[in-house]
């Protein structure tokens, strides 16, 4: 078990430690000790992971940076009420909104208590609380005001012009400059926790890998990490490494496609129809590798759900040979073409103290000097005997987050080379799974192409899942893609959104 | 970027051959199509994407039909940022009751004659996702449907095939009139 670094220990001495919860201990505190870590993240002395409810306790996870050190604190609420995080450190703003949606309890002292996920909707309050009230009437849903004069608003969404994701952007501009941007997001809100509640690993599985479509393999991965470390269970080493080689095709497909969308935002048509070309590439290799395009369902509690095709690792190598001849010439044509450098470089930046409160993950935190990826700092096999860097840049702006994009997709083929080349032999690729006549608890933290996804679940003695929470990378991004577009031009929000490209799904869960 | 081009020029496209049409989707389409929808819209359609809750998954195949190996628009089939220029709602998702009122609303703003093609497994009936407090469950549940397209995500190749067929019909049927 991971040692728990000092910082984290010393705030949760005194708290009752929970039996089979791993890897990370989660400790029950009092109200006094829940305070105290709001005030240490509202410090800066760890990150804020994940923060959840259940019917009668909140639960947060917590990040000692410095140490890699993880801990879980859990709240008891009998009141239905619990000491608000959000009032001293914004980041569980969101979080703890949709805690009171979700489950009724009350974040008291939360500076902006306006629901969440709950549009009023759903024909019933606090879905997950238990005692299925009703649903009451609610007034419009009140934007925050922003005051001066020659100050207008643009409304847009949910039904976006492009091919994307549902959520309302809620520009307030001055002539072109926005002086205030608003999310609303909650749209596509699906229940999913609800739905994974009593059900056998391998259905919820299926739910996790459905969350946010882009990360499928990263949801599942991390879903059946929780399980198997909840469980106890030893995955095969040959099935060990075809996650992650799952994991990194499915980062280089989402990161070719971005680098190819970001140029198309900038009216850059040649960059995407060349990307995409790549990515569909990608695509067509997985889909003969692993019998899925996007690789559902191909990861599940216990191991992987079929082998590698018999051509499978040729066709990859195939695969980094297309990538390796053409993606050399597009990061020239990207580098080089001052009018499209016009509009990604200073655009849209993201302060790295801003980033660091955050805890942002993955392209933006690293565009923004956060030096966190999870295959690193929470190394789990085979990541931590795999030799890779991570790129890291302090500038901040939509061309940073380019040029991490780029960086990763050539140490992502360099991984890929690793681990065709020390593959484990089979045959085994997957174990059965199966209860420990007890209550398990696990947590899971996988780097998707986009952040790192956080996975938890307990699990009752049969195996079946009672509470699921899945925390997507995107929980600690959009709050900030709000404070990166001040001052923009309203042309330039496309591009800036698509820079740090946040999931609607997997956020509205 | 001039060699990049040059060579784009120079290369055998690829582009591949149409797939054939779905044969199921156009037994569904029997009947949806009248003839003045084949004289106003010709072999063209103009489709308006429409996410109503899907985990994006759909969204990104719907995005690869624009790549160089489907090439959409060589079919006449384009895609338009606003439903005023929609003959054709492609819908995803298993409509989440957030976003209910926007399907609805988005298909009022379209004018007739309309089709709606529900794509993915969640489109037809909730899928997945099927007894949730916060979905629907299937596009047909909000508004009418003219042609499922199944899937979990529906392969470029099914959602070009399902296209095809209901521009097919679009251009050769007779029968009842569509949806106004």
């Amino acid at each position: 078990m991971p040692s728990l670094s000092s910082k984290l220990s010393d705030a949760l001495a005194g708290g009752l430690g929970v039996e089979h919860h791993r890897p990370w201990p989660r400790t029950v505190v009092g109200r006094e000790a829940w305070q105290a870590l709001s005030a240490q993240l509202a410090a800066g002395q760890c990150t804020l992971l994940a923060l959840w409810g259940e019917r009668a306790a909140v639960n947060m996870a917590l990040l000692d940076e410095d140490a890699s050190g993880v801990a879980v604190a859990t709240c008891p609420c009998p009141d239905g009420m619990f000491h608000s995080v959000g009032q001293v450190h914004a980041p569980a703003i969101r979080l703890e909104r949709a805690i009171q949606d979700l489950f009724g309890l009350a974040a008291d002292g939360l500076p902006d208590p306006r629901p969440w996920l709950d549009h009023g909707s759903w024909g019933v309050r606090h879905p997950l609380g238990g005692d299925g009230e009703a649903a009451v009437e609610t007034g419009p849903y009140v934007f925050l005001p922003a005051e001066g004069e020659g100050l207008h608003q643009i409304a847009v969404g949910p039904v976006h012009a492009g091919i994307i994701e549902p959520g309302h952007f809620r520009f307030t501009a001055n002539g072109e400059t926005i002086v205030r941007l608003e999310e609303r997001l909650g749209y596509v809100h699906k229940g999913i926790e609800s739905l994974m509640a009593g059900k056998s690993l391998e259905d919820a599985g299926r739910l996790a890998g459905r969350t946010s479509g882009d990360s499928t393999v990263a949801y599942a991965y991390a879903f059946a990490r929780a399980a198997e470390a909840a469980l106890g269970v030893e995955v095969p080493p040959r099935a060990v490494w075809l996650r992650a080689l799952m994991a990194e095709l499915e980062r280089l497909a989402n990161h070719l496609a971005d680098i190819g969308a970001v140029c198309n935002d900038a009216a850059f048509a040649l960059m995407h129809a060349h990307c995409a070309m790549l990515r569909e590439h990608v695509l067509r290799t997985a889909a003969a590798a692993f019998g899925h395009r996007l690789m559902m369902d191909a990861i599940v509690a216990g191991g992987v759900g079929a082998d590698l095709a018999p051509d499978g690792a040729a066709r990859i190598r195939g695969l980094l040979a297309t990538i390796r001849a053409a993606f050399p010439a597009l990061i020239e044509l990207y580098d080089k073409t001052a009018s499209l450098q016009d509009r990604t470089v200073g655009t849209g930046f993201l302060d790295p103290a801003l980033a660091r409160r955050f805890g942002c993950g993955g392209y933006v935190g690293r565009a923004s000097g956060r030096a966190f990826d999870a295959r690193r700092n929470l190394a789990y096999p085979p990541y931590d005997g795999l030799r890779f860097d991570i790129p890291v840049l302090h500038d901040g702006d939509v061309n940073a987050r380019v040029w991490i994009r780029i960086r990763e997709v050539e140490q992502s083929l360099g991984l890929v080379d690793q681990i065709l080349e020390r593959l484990p032999r089979g045959p085994a690729v997957r174990v059965p799974v199966a209860g420990i006549g007890a209550e398990a608890e696990g947590m899971a933290v996988v780097e998707g192409f986009r952040g790192d996804v956080l996975a938890w679940i307990r699990l009752d003695g049969e195996a079946r899942v009672t509470r699921c929470h899945l925390r997507d990378p995107s929980w600690f991004q959009w709050p900030v893609l709000e404070a990166a577009i001040e001052g923009n031009i309203v042309a330039d929000f496309p591009l800036c959104n698509k820079s740090f490209n946040c999931s609607y799904s997997g956020q509205d869960l | 970027m001039r060699k990049l081009l040059l060579e784009s020029l120079l290369k055998v496209p690829v582009t591949e051959p149409a797939p054939d049409r779905d044969a199921a989707a156009l037994a569904e389409l029997a009947g949806t199509v009248d003839r003045a929808a084949r004289a106003t819209l010709g072999r063209s359609l103009s489709i308006r994407q429409i996410d109503a809750g899907s985990c994006n998954a759909c969204e990104l195949e719907i995005h690869a039909l624009a790549n160089a190996f489907y090439d959409l628009e060589r079919f006449g089939l384009r895609f338009v940022a606003s439903p005023r220029h929609a003959d054709v709602l492609l819908v995803t998702g298993p409509v989440t009751k957030n976003m209910r009122e926007a399907l609805e609303r988005t298909w009022r703003a379209t004018p007739a004659p309309k089709w709606v093609v529900a794509a993915g497994g969640c489109a037809r009936d909730g899928g997945i996702f099927a007894g949730s407090y916060a979905c629907v469950g299937g596009v047909s549940a909000v508004i009418p449907v003219d042609l499922h397209i199944p899937g979990c995500p529906p392969t470029p190749t099914a959602l070009l095939k399902g296209l095809i067929a209901l521009m097919t019909a679009a251009a050769s049927t007779t029968a009842a009139p569509p949806h106004g």
